[in-house]
Order: C-alpha cells, then sequence, then structure tokens
C-alpha cells in the first residue's frame, strides 16, 4: 500500500488537477489549494472521485434532458416510437447495473488504498511527492486539547506550550496528539490536513507535514457550545530559522504551564487571546486524557488497569473519591472570570491583536445559566 | 422543596423567554392567530363536526391528511428556522454579532433539524403512505385502524412539546443529534435536551406503531390476485420503507433511554467519568440515523416510478430490477452508519469498510435513475406538474449523489466532513428528493384526494422558485466547504466570506416565494374548486387507486377488485373494465374512536410533566395512559356495516357523473 502511485495516476492527475484547479485558484479555496501534503493528497483524491464519477454523471444528466425533451408528448416526430408496453430489456439492464458497478469498482479500489495510506494514524513516509523518508524517524510532538473553547497546544519536545496559537517548521513530519476536557470537537487546520476528533478520556492522532510558509486558521469542526464559534486559532507553518525564532518567543515567557495554571484554564471562557508558556509540566498531557489534573482524582487507566486485573472487589463499588469528572454547571463561564475578562490566560503577548472581549455578547450564557 | 417547587418543578416565571424579544414577538402572533383561529371554529360552530369526522376518524384517507397538514405547519416552522440561520449567518460579519445569541442561534439550528426530519419529513412520508397504500392496494382501511389514529396522535403529541419549548423553556443547544457529553446532564443542565429526548420518545411510538400497521396492511390487505411482484411501486417502496422503521426506530428509543437514564437517574453510559464511553451514543444514534435517511427517500423513489410511469403513458421500465434495487438499498443503509464520524479515529480497513459500502449504495440507486431514463425512452411524456417535479430531480438528485459518493471517500471526508459542503449536500438530497418528490406527488395525488386538480399557474411559479432558490442557497455553501467553512458558525472573522452567505439568503428568499406560492396555489385550487374538477382518473393512471372516485367513498371500493397486473388500473382499462352496477352488499367498516386523542394527550401530558420535574403528573398522566388504555379494550362498539342503501346511493351518484362525463 506504500507503493507510489502508478505512472496513470500520476499522468491522470497532472492533467486533471490544474484544469480542476484553474477556475478555484483566484479565490481563497484553502481546501482545493492547501499548503501541507496530506491535504494536498486528500484535495486530489476529491478531484480524482469526481473526475470518475462525471464519467456516468454527465451522460446521465444529459440522457434526461434529452429523453424529457424528445419524447415530450407535443413532439409529433416521436409519436411513432411510442411502445407503451415496452418495459424490459436485458442488455440494457446489464448496462445500467454494470456501468455504476464499474465506477464503483474503481472508486472503492482507490478508497482502499487512500484510506490506508492517509490514515491520520499512519506515520509518514514522504515528506512531498518528490521525498520521501523514513517513517521511523521521530516525527515533532504536538500534544492539543480542546478546551472550552480555545485549544491548547503543548510541545512536549520543546517544553513549551501555548494558547490558540499553532507554529509548525516546514518540512518536518509532525504527530498531533489529540484530546479534549469536556465534550467532543473536532480538529481541523485546512491548510494542514484533514480533520480528527477531539474527545475527552480519549487520544486520537492525526500525521501531518507544512511544505510551504503559509499563514491559516485552524478551528474545532465540531459544536461543542455557546463558545463554539470563536473557538478559532492562528496557525503558520514557518522555515527553521523562523521557527527558531519562534519558539525562542515563547520560551521568552516568564509563565509556565502546570496543573495549576492548567485547570484555571480549562475553565469555560470565550475569545480567549493568545498565550505563551515558556515552560511545560512533563506528563501534563497524560494527565489530561486520563482526566485526572486535579489533585485527588485517579486516573483512568490506572482504573482500567485494575479492571483488567479482575477488578477491585465489591467493597470498592462505593469508593467513587476521586472518580467524579463532570460536574453541574461544566459548561458555564463563572460570572467572577467574565468581570476579569480575559485575565484568565496568564500571558497575553497577542492580545492586541485578539478582537476586543465583548461582554454584551455573552447573554446567551447568562440566558443559559439563568435556567437552573 | 417548596410547594411551587412540588407542583411546578422548576417551571418558574423564569422559564417564559420574556428577555429574547423576537420570541416574545413569535408568541404574540402565534397566540392572536390561535386565537382567531379558535373564535372563528367556534363562530362556525366547527369543533363537533372536526371532533366527530376528523380527530377520532379511523379512515386512513382522513389520518393521512391529518399527517400532511401537520407535516405542512411544522414545515413553516422549520422554514422559519432556516431563514433566521440564513440571514444571521448574512450578517454577522465585520465585528457584528449579528442579531442572534449563541443561546438563541444554536437553539435554532437544532430544532431546525429535528423538526424538518422528525415533524416534516417523517410526517409527509407517513401521510402519504397512509392515504395511497390501502388505495393502492385495493384495501377498505389499514390493518389497524385505531393504531392508526393512535400514532397520528402521538406524532402530533411529539410536535407539540417541540413547539412548547419555543414558549416555556428553552429546546436543546446541542445539534439534531444531541451528541453526548454535550448532552449529558452536566453540560445541558436546563430543559432543552429534555424536550428533544420527550419530543421524539413520544412522537416515535407513533411512528413505530404506524410503521408495524403498514407492513401488516401490505402483507396481509393485497386484493385478490396482486402477488407480491404485482405490488405497485409506490407500494413497494412503502413496504421498505416501514421494514427500516420497524427495524431501526426501536434503537433511537432504546439509545434516548439510554441519554435520559443518564440525565435523570444519574447512570453512566455516555458520561466522561465512571466509565461511560460518548462514542457508544454516536454509534447507535447513527444506526438508527443511517437507515432514517433512506426511510424519508425510498416512498419518494416510488412517486417518481409512478408519476414517471403515468405521464410517459408506458409500462415503468425494469420492474424486477426496481424492486431488487429497493431491497438492495434496504439492506444496505444499515452498513454505512459510520460514514457520519469516519473522523471519529476508527481504523483504515473499517473506515475503508464503511466507505466502500456506501459507495455500493450508489449501484441500485444509479440503476433507478436509469430505470425512469428508460421509462421516458420512446414514451409520450406529458410535462405536468409532478412530471415537471420529477425531472427536476432527476437533475438536482443526481449532483446531490455525486457529492455524496466525494463524502464517503474517507480521505475526502477529513476535509470536507461537518463543513458547508455536507450542509449542501444533504439538503441536495433531501430538498432534491424528499421534498421535490413530495411536491410531485402531492400534485399527483391532490385530485384523488379532493376531486379537483391543483391550479398549474401557481405551481409553476412554486416549481421555478424552488428551481431557482435552490441552487442560489446551496451552491454557495459547496464553494464555502470548499474554503474550509464549517457548519453551526454563529459569527464569521474572514470579511470575503460574506457575500457567499448573502447569495444564500437570497436563494431562501427565492425559496420563501416557491412556498408562498405554494400556499397560493393551495388556496386558489380550492376556491375555483368547481372549475377544477376531475372525475376519478384525470391523469389516465395505472394503479388501482385511480379505479375508484375521486375522492374516494369511505369504504374506498364497492367491490374488491381482482389484479392481474402490476399495473392493475391500466389493464383493467384495456380489457374494457365495465364498473358493476348493480348487487352492492353492505360494508363492514371500523367505528371511530376518541381514545388515540386521549392516549395521546395523556402521554404529551406526561412527557411534558418529566421535562419539568413534575413527578406528580408525570405519574398521574402514566397511570391516567394505562388505565384509559385498559378501559379502550372494554370498548365492544369497534365496527359498524355501512347499509347497503347508503352505498348504492353513492355508486349511482357515481354512475351518474360518469355519464354525464364531467
Amino acid at each position: 500500500m506504500a507503493n507510489p502511485p502508478s505512472p496513470n495516476r500520476i499522468r491522470l492527475l497532472r492533467w486533471s488537477a490544474p484544469i480542476l484547479a484553474a477556475p478555484l485558484a483566484g479565490c481563497n479555496w484553502v481546501v482545493m489549494n492547501p499548503s501541507g501534503d496530506i491535504a494536498v493528497q486528500q484535495r486530489d483524491l476529491i478531484l480524482i472521485s469526481v473526475a470518475l464519477m462525471l464519467l456516468i454523471v454527465i451522460p446521465v444528466m444529459a440522457m434526461v434532458v434529452w429523453f424529457a425533451v424528445r419524447y415530450r408528448a407535443t413532439n409529433e416526430a416521436t409519436e411513432k416510437d411510442y411502445d407503451p408496453d415496452w418495459d424490459h430489456s436485458t442488455k440494457l439492464e446489464l448496462l445500467i447495473w454494470s456501468a455504476p458497478l464499474l465506477i464503483i469498482i474503481a472508486l472503492g479500489a482507490l478508497t482502499w488504498v487512500s484510506t490506508h495510506k492517509l490514515d491520520p494514524y499512519r506515520p509518514l513516509d514522504r515528506i512531498d511527492a518528490k521525498t520521501a523518508i523514513d517513517p521511523k524517524v521521530k516525527p515533532l510532538t504536538v500534544q492539543v486539547v480542546a478546551l472550552d473553547w480555545k485549544w491548547l497546544f503543548i510541545y512536549p519536545d520543546l517544553g513549551i506550550a501555548t494558547v490558540n496559537e499553532l507554529a509548525l517548521p516546514t518540512n518536518v513530519p509532525v504527530r498531533f496528539d489529540i484530546t479534549s476536557s469536556t465534550v467532543m470537537n473536532s480538529f481541523y487546520i485546512p491548510e494542514l490536513a484533514g480533520q480528527i476528533y477531539a474527545m475527552p478520556g480519549m487520544k486520537t492522532q492525526l500525521h501531518a507535514v507544512a511544505n510551504k510558509p503559509a499563514k491559516g486558521i485552524g478551528f474545532s469542526a465540531n459544536y461543542s457550545g455557546a463558545g463554539f464559534t470563536h473557538m478559532r486559532f492562528g496557525y503558520q507553518s514557518l522555515d527553521q530559522a523562523g521557527f527558531n525564532a519562534w519558539v525562542a518567543k515563547v520560551k521568552g515567557s516568564q509563565t509556565g504551564l502546570d496543573r495549576t495554571v492548567y485547570q484555571a484554564l480549562a475553565k469555560p471562557s470565550e475569545k480567549a487571546p493568545v498565550a505563551y508558556f515558556g515552560t511545560s509540566e512533563a506528563n501534563l498531557f497524560d494527565a489530561v486524557v486520563n482526566l485526572c489534573v486535579k489533585p485527588g482524582q485517579r486516573c483512568m487507566k490506572e482504573l482500567m488497569h485494575i479492571d483488567q486485573m479482575g477488578g477491585a472487589g465489591k467493597e470498592s463499588a462505593h469508593d467513587t473519591k476521586g472518580l467524579q469528572y463532570d460536574f453541574p454547571n461544566s459548561h458555564v463561564i463563572d460570572q467572577e472570570d467574565r468581570n476579569k475578562g480575559q485575565e484568565t490566560a496568564p500571558d497575553a503577548p497577542g492580545a492586541s491583536d485578539a478582537p476586543a472581549a465583548d461582554h454584551s455578547s455573552h447573554s446567551g450564557a447568562d440566558a443559559h445559566a439563568q435556567h437552573r | 422543596m417548596t410547594t411551587a417547587q412540588m407542583i411546578f418543578g422548576r417551571l418558574t416565571w423564569d422559564s417564559f423567554p420574556w428577555h429574547e424579544p423576537i420570541v416574545v414577538a413569535t408568541f404574540c402572533a402565534v397566540v392572536l392567530g390561535g386565537a382567531a383561529v379558535v373564535a372563528a371554529l367556534t363562530y362556525f360552530k366547527l369543533w363537533g363536526y372536526l371532533w366527530k369526522e376528523w380527530f377520532t376518524s379511523v379512515d386512513h384517507k382522513k389520518i393521512g391528511i391529518m399527517y400532511m397538514v401537520l407535516g405542512l405547519i411544522m414545515f413553516l416552522r422549520g422554514f422559519a428556522d432556516a431563514v433566521m440561520m440564513r440571514l444571521q449567518q448574512a450578517l454577522a460579519f465585520n465585528g457584528s454579532e449579528g442579531y442572534l445569541n449563541a443561546h438563541h442561534y444554536d437553539q435554532v439550528f437544532t430544532a431546525h433539524g429535528v423538526i424538518m426530519i422528525f415533524f416534516v419529513a417523517m410526517p409527509f412520508i407517513t401521510g402519504l403512505m397512509n392515504y395511497i397504500v390501502p388505495l393502492q392496494i385495493g384495501a377498505r382501511d389499514v390493518s389497524f385502524p385505531f393504531l392508526n389514529n393512535f400514532s397520528f396522535w402521538m406524532t402530533t403529541g411529539g410536535a407539540v412539546l417541540v413547539m412548547a419549548s419555543l414558549f416555556l423553556g428553552e429546546f436543546a443547544q446541542t445539534g439534531w443529534l444531541a451528541y453526548p457529553p454535550l448532552s449529558g446532564i452536566d453540560y445541558s443542565p436546563a430543559t432543552g435536551v429534555d424536550y428533544y429526548i420527550w419530543a421524539l420518545q413520544v412522537a416515535g411510538v407513533g411512528t413505530t406503531l404506524s410503521g408495524i400497521n403498514l407492513i401488516a396492511t401490505i402483507v396481509k390487505m393485497r386484493a385478490p390476485g396482486m402477488s407480491i411482484m404485482k405490488m405497485p411501486v409506490f407500494t413497494w417502496t412503502s413496504l421498505c420503507a416501514n421494514i427500516l422503521i420497524v427495524a431501526s426506530f426501536p434503537i433511537l428509543t432504546a439509545t434516548l433511554v439510554l441519554l435520559s437514564l443518564d440525565r435523570y437517574a444519574g447512570t453512566n453510559f455516555f458520561t466522561n467519568d465512571f466509565g461511560g464511553n460518548p462514542m457508544m451514543y454516536v454509534n447507535l444514534i447513527w444506526i438508527w440515523g443511517h437507515p432514517e435517511v433512506y426511510i424519508l427517500i425510498l416512498p419518494l423513489f416510488g412517486v417518481f416510478s409512478e408519476v414517471t410511469s403515468t405521464f410517459s403513458g408506458k409500462r415503468l421500465f425494469g420492474y424486477t430490477s426496481m424492486v431488487y434495487a429497493t431491497c438492495c438499498i434496504m439492506v444496505l443503509s444499515y452498513l454505512v452508519w459510520l460514514h457520519h464520524f469516519f473522523t471519529m479515529g476508527s481504523g483504515a480497513s473499517v473506515n475503508s469498510f464503511f466507505g466502500i459500502t456506501t459507495m455500493i449504495i450508489s449501484i441500485p440507486t444509479g440503476a433507478k435513475l436509469f430505470n425512469w431514463l428508460f421509462t421516458m425512452y420512446r414514451g409520450r411524456v406529458r410535462f405536468e406538474l409532478p412530471m415537471m417535479w420529477t425531472v427536476a430531480f432527476m437533475l438536482t438528485f443526481t449532483i446531490g449523489g455525486m457529492t455524496g459518493v466525494m463524502l464517503a471517500v474517507p480521505p475526502a471526508d477529513f476535509v470536507l466532513h461537518n463543513s458547508l459542503f455536507l450542509i449542501a449536500h444533504f439538503h441536495n438530497v433531501i430538498i432534491g428528493g424528499v421534498l421535490f418528490g413530495l411536491f410531485a406527488a402531492i400534485n399527483y395525488w391532490w385530485p384523488k384526494a379532493f376531486g379537483f386538480k391543483l391550479n398549474q399557474f401557481w405551481g409553476h411559479v412554486s416549481f421555478w422558485c424552488w428551481q431557482v432558490g435552490f441552487w442560489l442557497a446551496f451552491t454557495p455553501l459547496y464553494i464555502l466547504g470548499f474554503m474550509g467553512v464549517t457548519r453551526r458558525m454563529r459569527v464569521f472573522d474572514d470579511p470575503s466570506l460574506q457575500i457567499y452567505f448573502v447569495i444564500a439568503a437570497i436563494g431562501a428568499a427565492i425559496v420563501a416565494a416557491g412556498i408562498g406560492a405554494m400556499l397560493v396555489q393551495f388556496a386558489l385550487s380550492i376556491w375555483k374548486r368547481d372549475e377544477l374538477k376531475v372525475e376519478g382518473d384525470p391523469w389516465n393512471g395505472r394503479t388501482l387507486e385511480w379505479a375508484t372516485s375521486s375522492p374516494p367513498p369511505e369504504y374506498n371500493f364497492a367491490f374488491t377488485p381482482v389484479v392481474y397486473d402490476a399495473d392493475s388500473w391500466a389493464d383493467m382499462k384495456r380489457h374494457g373494465y365495465q364498473r358493476p352496477l348493480t348487487g352492492y352488499q353492505a360494508i363492514h367498516m371500523p367505528s371511530s374512536t376518541g381514545t388515540g386523542v386521549i392516549l395521546a394527550g395523556l402521554a404529551t401530558v406526561c412527557g411534558f410533566a418529566l421535562i419539568w420535574y413534575m413527578w406528580w403528573l408525570a405519574a398521574l398522566s402514566f397511570v391516567g395512559m394505562i388505565g384509559f388504555a385498559i378501559f379502550h379494550t372494554f370498548n365492544y362498539k369497534r365496527d359498524y356495516y355501512i347499509p347497503v342503501e347508503d352505498v348504492t346511493r353513492t355508486e349511482e351518484e357515481r354512475t351518474r357523473i360518469l355519464a354525464a362525463g364531467v
């Protein structure tokens, strides 16, 4: 499955991609014109599958119009063709079942191969169409936590973390480990690669690579509550020098990310400004995935281990200390936090760029809170 | 706990949305409109007529019409939600928050989806099947006429609960499938999700029972000679749709029971903590949800088959392959649910499996399309309104099918999932398939139900407004999907997107004009019904429903027809069928009963009480419901005979009309 595409497919691509992409070039069709290799391959797949389907869709639509016009009751020319009892033709039946079947066989094969090749969990074996890499090369790891309603990025290899800003070096394979703190979200940067759900208590993965310096946005593509619409972050890919400078800038921040800071950060807030953390506590992400950041919480993996070993016996049935994770009002912005504005984010160099906090816009959450 | 809390649960003065001016204005309009209707009904002394002739009727034709009316009313509500969304998204640019806050907007998009699927599309197709299927198979009514009335009122009860949420408390802010943990009690503590759960549970009972009823009807009550391969195609597709209903709605019920247990009893099926697993809910709800879309579209495939064949003046091409294609789709629709969440991170093999099964569905669907094509081939196609909607469907649905197969390729889905491309796709198939099919069906069978045709001019206006409006509203959404714009957004940062949303809003306005034209069409046709009058068979129909008068007498057929061919009425006409004019007999019919209204009313009250934690009322109405159901079993006045004189009079009247050659 890791074979390079056949010469025919490359030829088809080379011909079809520019023709189909040409009218799109002028606009901001990021999905059709991305800067990451994975998204480029996903784009190509869209174009190939459309081309395959048009092979049958265009004739069918043309025939609908043609037959409808030609055999209209007012057309005297076809009156002699009228055959009210003609309702079967084995040849035609074979054709109408086999034509779609053939297209689907082709598309099915393409689906099987491409789904495995572009599996988000699969380590990359190429930087771009021309450059292969060894999948065993350790990628840059970025841990992604979907919070209410902002994104936390932890770079464990670099010991730094950011809120609502993600930067990547170009031509370096990246592995995202993704989770969420409360409800389902979907982590999606159209420039870079397809999306994958961010789910609480679970870790999903996405492998990707950026091929040229670019700026864009990333966001949650799965509705997650009142603040969802503003759950967007800045994304940029930088050349190695630019990336190093960016890392140095983040490292310059005096604030560190530890469990206490994380808990404050995880409280629901909207339009959180960009924040940098010069240091980041090791294993924090692991604790987030296992729902045990708060002191006294018991980690899921520990419980799963106990269960795997046969459980902790009947006497443990009422021992629920440190197991509850969801609490009433988990999704409501504290009035106190709102009054403080965006100060929950400890270090906010990008605050001037971020849209000004608009307190009048939170009436939705107010109404939400009134009902209990 | 105070006395007030004991009585009213969590219902307080603050539960009324005083602070939402839009809702208050809507409320005033509804109250005034409602008062006007009640006053008019009282003034014209119509209450008794409505109760006796309609609400308590077990006649499948009247129940079918009531379903259609329910669907139409809810369609206007659901469309109002759509217009609100289009307006919000067209306005919320350049720092503007639009005119809806998150609390309101998030309810609007949730309600739009729930209403359009459960309380528009479902009542419409159930109503259609109710009206047409017994006539098409030559039956006098459905197998269980009382159950049919009860099913209708349960569906209405669910709709009432959804509408109540507009003015009492709030509706869910979760999206139309209410994924946990967001829909769990900790993240959605207010009444919204409870309204969602109980509205769907109450209506779901109705849907399941009506599915059982129609299966039994089709299997057991066909006219003599109508073997299974001589059934009209609409009856076939209805059979398959109802099998899907019976096999999939219990899954929805069970899933919602688990969610209710999480919310009411503190269990942990779908919570984050204590070993709950929200992914399980997503799987379960789509195991119901995917068959659901085929429940909606299959009966309309039947409609298109009937319409194409009738208006081409030809037998349907490939009847057998049409039937097998329908059955294929029915089975395959159970094997594709995971394509709604490829992005959850299943392995590549699992994703490919579901992607490929999804694509396989397009083979029988494609075969159907070819069958309709070759039905037109060498025909004499009359472009009456039903046929226009059918041709529009063929063109629109093909595009929608293509974008659907694009989404079935998992890596392509990774970039298009949850985007506006997806929104455009499913509106393309649901509007282009289900809604266009309903409009074809309404124009086709209206003369059957009421004895007069619909006005052509306003039908054409409506048709063209819909075509133009639809593409204007959804092409920008396809494009926005390629720009990486996701669904359910309330506010936008990028000003360059605004123009697309403005175009989409203009499209929605043109669709609104199309809906307006359709209402004018109905009103004008009723007004001028004498000019549009028709006899039994205005379209030169081919199936049994056209063999009787229009509108049919309450007993449908004075003599049960005998069937020799799939196009049985065309076959009868060809062989010089003569209506028997003597030898009438008294006809055994089921009696009307108010039990359905009362039971469904109690179920609705029970749902309402559970939503507001009024435990005493919930217990009382539940016990009342059981008690009344038992009481009803002692009702022995369940049937009666239409005297032979009445049958003779009705039939002789028809003989006179036929002789006059209207």
